[in-house]
């Protein structure tokens, strides 16, 4: 069959993979009108970030923040997961594309299968499970891990005693819900799509190949991907602290650092893997508090790569903290009689050194998965050098096919916030050529009318849920049933075998409308993966959705007294009895729709300014860029290079005609922001600009007001000519006012004004920058005598060839500590550089006829616009986002949104790709023609409203406001609903809907009457 | 005593939706076994937790008062839980200034990650009031206790 080109472009997107990167592109694709195929390889999606324990550098649960994302994807009414698939070939042009897709058999009925477990309990089977990492055992009946989404187990045919031998069957024995089918088969699908974005990560590096660590021989060196799973509390020890060898508590770990990273010799991997220096300070610091006794955590390491956002303040404090860290390769491990490891290895001074430490955890990097890289050649897209997907500066998600977009490590090594950020990108990027397809695949949920319970006596019904035998196994359901209807209220009870079962669905919306039911009491699992489900089936007959309650007589009942069946049945019956007295007090709540208005607002017309209004533009918004100068281009205009050798000025110069030509964009040149009001979707903001004012609405806000350069006042500089920051260096470049073959000797000073007590970050871009300059002046002068003068270089990632080339030419790198630092002194008219190397131990004293600062970038500190737009500032003032890992490029201020250094400093590929991810995260809001905020919102009793203000004070989100007579009012645009306001108010007058003081008297009230 | 160790507390227990209330669900799904002693009320967040819910839990009869929260950083609303421990702490000093034990007041931070932190808490809370005996000291009807 042909392909014939429709005029309009498929309004669906695929999504390859299922870790947090694919689940945010598909999360921000699905929120903005796309239909979403998320294709997973393996049973439930999660990735990488479901093993991990905690999160650098903020230490949270990994699963707790990842759980509500999974569950958001999981629910979503337009994301299909297919897991146990795998892409065959993608065929079309972009906007048209044909997918073929391999599911394989899961021999589990998705659509029976109630997640019990029965099946993995009876399985007779065990074998090493892949989750922990093959330190636990798992089933060949299993779930992925306990949180995995979709919640359903699935049936391992190549560890299978009935696939391989022909008998067993237990599982579907056993299986209450008659869910096994070993008669299912792999199937072929064919899907037609839009585009397709790869998000299939990275595989974590087999450090087997490194025979002098002896990972494979020697049971207590473990992969750091291990040691998350021994911290963790869902893993093989339940997150106790030992060494695999022995289960004894080691007193002293060793974390080994650049392992299948920075290496030619044992493995091809010559870049830098970005993230482990990061996750071992974790490791070492999570370790030290985990363990009962005091633990000795050591880090051996080249470089320590703390560039990101906070990551050096989390350096600095693994060392308050008591983490050691040597700077020294360790050459080879030996084991000692009892399990016990020996290091030797070599100082910087040269001095041999040798220690024992009870467990040794070896940081691997992060490679190409040898499947992700197949995938990558049946689809045409190109890999670069290190293998992962090639992109370039100025598209970073874009791959070399047309319509394939990438996202995550599988673009080379990266962290979760770089991941996430690029998904979002990945999203816009992909669905910007689709714009014409927006909502043509989606399906709208039925609205079904509502009738007026209002002045009706509560008629509650209440469903008891057996949950096959998960509940009724050890609470007496009949019991709890019988209970309930002399309850008071109480005019309809039911027991069901699975409550949450679509057809028992379908049944319940006929009782409550024959049975005249207001109120609906179910007694089963959890309301946090639940209540939605029950919310929409009162929903569907006819009932406000806030008339509703859960009783939680399985995870916390009938699960954790399964040996009190007696006291078990008590304890629901109380649980049913609070329930229903919550209910009886219920009110329908209102949801606020709220207008929006498909117009942006993007402050600041730097590279991330005009990539986030081309990209808007593209999506079909109209655009205001709001820039305070009289020229757009921001520091750009300074820069030479990319970390690429990309020509930026070439590109600036395009990048600011498209904006230019664009019909969709108006830029505001030379004006400043003088007022803000109201909240996402009806944004007022007042513009001043030489010609007067200006009102301008919009719906959404994008702050891209990007940072400025530290003017330092050591080294020299203002004081002779030749010691130039960065910035001055490239534009007397780029001007024709310094011309590099004319330089003969030329020394950079790394860290001028960053890593200092008064700006403990690092500002990410500046060894690179000294690194390419270097470079740039050996290239035009090979004779010259080039050194860095640096603490730490960190030319992460595909950056570290640049510091290998330039260390290949010659460049000489002297390193210095804070104590130790560098000198700039003059003698008659000579420039010298005095400098303590570490390894020679004495002054070195370089002459130069450059110098070159690697200075700060500093931001604006820009508390006016942050007060306006109610987003905090961090304490070095950069903008906070509203989640450090997932929420990367949001406020906690909905409807507002940042890219580029506004954020943090960062090279130009991660402006660009941060801005196309503002974009992506802006369209979830400008999509929508209106939004429904949730009822359960915080309202204001003016009658007993003194105005003292302590409501306001405490709200986390400003949204209570003084009115004109000074009392407090709620904007319910802004609540979100934690009832702090109410909890401190010594008045009584605020409430919280949905968890008023009422309902939550009335829950104590009968709590123990029992 | 053994007449003492039969005695079985009964304890209002409060937990944010986000954190302690999903550690909870956890330790179910991980079938973490605790003793059946208290009873649970779901609430948006500790910043939520009015001092009169506790009160009136005491004043109801109940032996013990359990609050738990995400832990200080962790908070879904940002800063809810950081009120709560404030008020907490002035709240715990009252109660003790009345009578009331402070073994009867527990407070803790636990996410919804840790099934075993919550099992282990649960015991600890209700071994603790176990310890101290029925309270009296804020029922309203003193004639059923005495």
């Amino acid at each position: 069959m042909t392909q014939k080109i429709t005029s309009r472009p498929v309004g669906a997107v695929m999504v390859v993979g299922g870790g947090i990167a694919a689940i945010q592109a598909s999360l921000d694709l699905a929120d903005s009108g796309y239909y979403v195929y998320m294709v997973e390889k393996s049973s439930a999606i999660g990735g990488v970030m479901s093993q991990l324990d905690k999160t650098f550098p903020t230490n949270d649960c990994s699963m707790c923040i990842l759980s509500p994302k999974l569950v958001e994807a999981g629910r979503h009414p337009n994301i299909e997961l297919i897991t146990l698939a795998e892409v065959q070939e993608v065929q079309g042009m972009e906007g048209d594309l044909t997918v073929k897709v391999l599911q394989k058999a899961r021999y589990v009925d998705l659509g029976k299968c109630i997640a019990c477990g029965a099946c993995a309990a009876k399985c007779p089977k065990r074998i090493p499970d892949e989750f922990n990492q093959g330190l636990g055992k798992r089933k060949a009946a299993h779930v992925k891990y306990p949180q995995a989404v979709p919640l359903k187990y699935a049936i391992d045919a190549e560890n299978c005693i009935y696939f391989q031998k022909g008998k067993c069957r237990a599982c579907e024995k056993f299986c209450p819900a008659g869910a096994i089918d070993y008669e299912q088969q792999d199937q072929e699908l064919e899907i037609n799509v839009g585009a397709v974005i790869l998000a299939a990560g990275f595989k974590p590096y087999d450090p087997t190949s490194y025979p002098q660590y002896a990972y494979a021989n020697f049971t207590n060196v473990v992969t750091a991907l291990e040691f998350e799973r021994i911290l963790s509390a869902s893993g093989p020890w339940m997150g106790h602290l030992v060494r695999p060898g022995d289960e004894a508590e080691p007193k002293k770990i060793a974390w080994l650092q650049c392992v299948g990273s920075r290496d030619l010799n044992h493995c091809d991997h010559p870049y830098c893997s970005s993230v482990c220096c990061m996750y071992a300070i974790k490791e070492a610091v999570i370790a030290k508090e985990h363990s009962h006794a005091e633990l000795d955590a050591a880090i051996f390491f080249m470089d320590m790569r703390t560039y990101g956002k906070d990551f050096e303040r989390t350096y600095v404090g693994a060392q308050e903290h008591g983490v050691r860290f040597v700077r020294s390769r360790i050459h080879s491990i030996s084991e000692l009689p009892g399990g016990s490891l020996r290091l030797e290895y070599v100082t910087e001074k040269g001095q041999s050194k040798s220690e024992d430490f009870d467990m040794v955890v070896l940081s691997q990097g992060l490679e190409m998965s040898p499947d992700a890289a197949d995938l990558c050649r049946r689809l045409g897209v190109e890999q670069n050098e290190s293998r992962f997907a090639a992109t370039d500066s100025f598209a970073p998600v874009a791959t070399s096919r047309p319509g394939v977009y990438v996202c995550g490590a599988l673009a080379g090594p990266k962290d979760i916030p770089l991941s996430v950020m690029e998904a979002s990108a990945a999203a816009c990027a992909a669905s910007s050529g689709l714009a014409a397809g927006r909502g043509t695949l989606i399906t709208e949920p039925v609205e079904v009318p509502q009738r007026d319970v209002r002045g009706e006596a509560p008629r509650v019904g209440v469903f008891v849920c057996s949950c096959g035998i998960n509940i009724a196994g050890v609470v007496d359901v009949k019991a709890v049933m019988d209970y309930a209807a002399t309850l008071p209220n109480v005019v309809y009870v039911e027991n069901n075998l699975f409550t949450c079962s679509q057809d028992t669905q379908d049944k319940m919306t006929e009782v409550i409308k024959e049975q005249g039911l207001n109120r609906m009491v179910v007694a089963a699992c959890s309301p946090r993966t639940h209540e939605p489900l029950f919310q929409e089936t009162l929903q569907a007959a006819g009932i406000n959705k806030y008339l509703f309650d859960l009783a939680n007589i399985r995870n916390q009942d009938s699960w954790v007294h399964a040996d009190d069946p007696a006291a078990a049945t008590e304890k629901a019956k109380d649980q049913v009895r609070m329930a229903v007295a919550k209910a009886s007090l219920l009110e329908p709540l209102t949801e606020a729709k709220l207008s929006i208005l498909p117009k942006a607002m993007v402050i600041g017309g730097g590279v991330s300014g005009m990539n986030a209004a081309l990209n808007l533009a593209a999506q079909g918004y109209e655009t205001h860029i709001v820039e305070r100068d009289n020229a757009m281009g921001g520091n750009a205009r300074m820069l030479r290079t990319t970390a690429l050798g990309e020509d930026v000025q070439e590109y600036l110069g395009e990048l600011t005609a498209k904006v230019e030509a664009e019909p969709l964009i108006t830029v505001h040149l030379g004006t400043v922001i003088k007022n803000v009001d109201g909240f996402v979707g009806n944004f007022k903001t007042t513009l001043t600009k030489d010609s007067g004012e200006e009102l301008l609405e919009h719906g959404v806000a994008l702050i891209c007001t990007g940072a400025g350069e530290y003017k330092p006042s050591e080294y020299l500089y203002g004081q002779d000519s030749r010691v130039m920051t960065h910035l001055e260096i490239d534009q007397a470049i780029l001007g024709g006012e310094l011309d590099l073959s004319k330089i003969n000797k030329a020394v950079f000073i790394q860290c001028v004004g960053s890593r200092e007590p008064e700006r403990p970050y690092c500002s990410k871009v500046c060894c690179t920058h000294s690194v390419e300059s270097a470079l740039a002046i050996k290239e035009a002068n090979p004779e010259a005598q080039v050194a860095i003068i640096y603490r730490d270089m960190r030319t992460y990632g595909d950056r570290e060839r640049l510091y290998q080339e330039a260390r290949s030419k010659g460049v000489i790198f002297v390193r210095y500590d804070p104590d130790t630092k560098p000198e700039v002194v003059t003698e008659g008219d000579t420039l010298l550089v005095k400098a303590q190397d570490p390894i020679l131990q004495r002054t070195i004293v370089l002459e130069a006829d450059l110098v070159g600062l690697a200075t700060a970038i500093v931001s604006h500190q820009d508390e006016h616009l942050a007060q306006m737009f109610k987003i905090p500032l961090d304490q070095d003032g950069w903008f906070l986002e509203a989640h450090v890992k997932l929420r990367p490029v949001d406020f906690a201020t909905d409807g507002v949104f940042m890219a580029g250094l506004a954020h943090y400093p960062k090279p130009l590929e991660e402006a660009v790709s941060q801005a196309q991810a503002a974009v992506s995260r802006a369209a979830t809001v400008l999509s929508r023609t209106e939004m429904m905020l949730p009822g359960t919102v915080a309202f204001i009793d003016q009658r007993k409203c003194v105005g003292c203000g302590v409501c306001w004070t405490v709200c986390p989100y400003q949204a209570i406001d003084q009115d004109e007579n000074g009392l407090a009012v709620v904007n319910e645009a802004l609540c979100k609903g934690c009832g702090t306001c109410v909890a401190s108010c010594r008045s009584g007058a605020p409430n919280l809907r949905g968890f008023s003081n009422q309902d939550v008297l009335a829950q104590i009230s009968v709590m123990l009457q029992g | 005593m053994s007449e003492e160790n039969q005695f079985q507390p009964r304890i209002a227990a409060f937990f944010c939706n986000w954190c302690t209330y999903g550690g909870a669900d956890l330790a179910g799904v991980s079938r973490l076994q605790y003793p059946p002693n208290f009873r649970a009320i779901r609430i948006p967040c500790t910043g939520r937790m009015s001092p009169k819910f506790i009160l009136q839990a005491f004043r109801q009869g109940a032996d013990g008062v359990w609050v738990s929260g995400c832990h200080p950083g962790d908070c879904h609303y940002i800063a809810g839980n950081m009120y709560a421990r404030r008020r907490f702490t002035i709240l715990k000093n009252l109660l003790e200034y009345v009578g009331i034990e402070p073994n009867r007041l527990h407070f803790s931070w636990i996410s919804s990650a840790e099934a075993t932190k919550f099992q282990q808490t649960a015991i600890e809370v209700i071994e603790s009031v176990r310890a101290l005996g029925p309270a009296t000291r804020m029922v309203k009807d003193i004639g059923k206790v005495a």
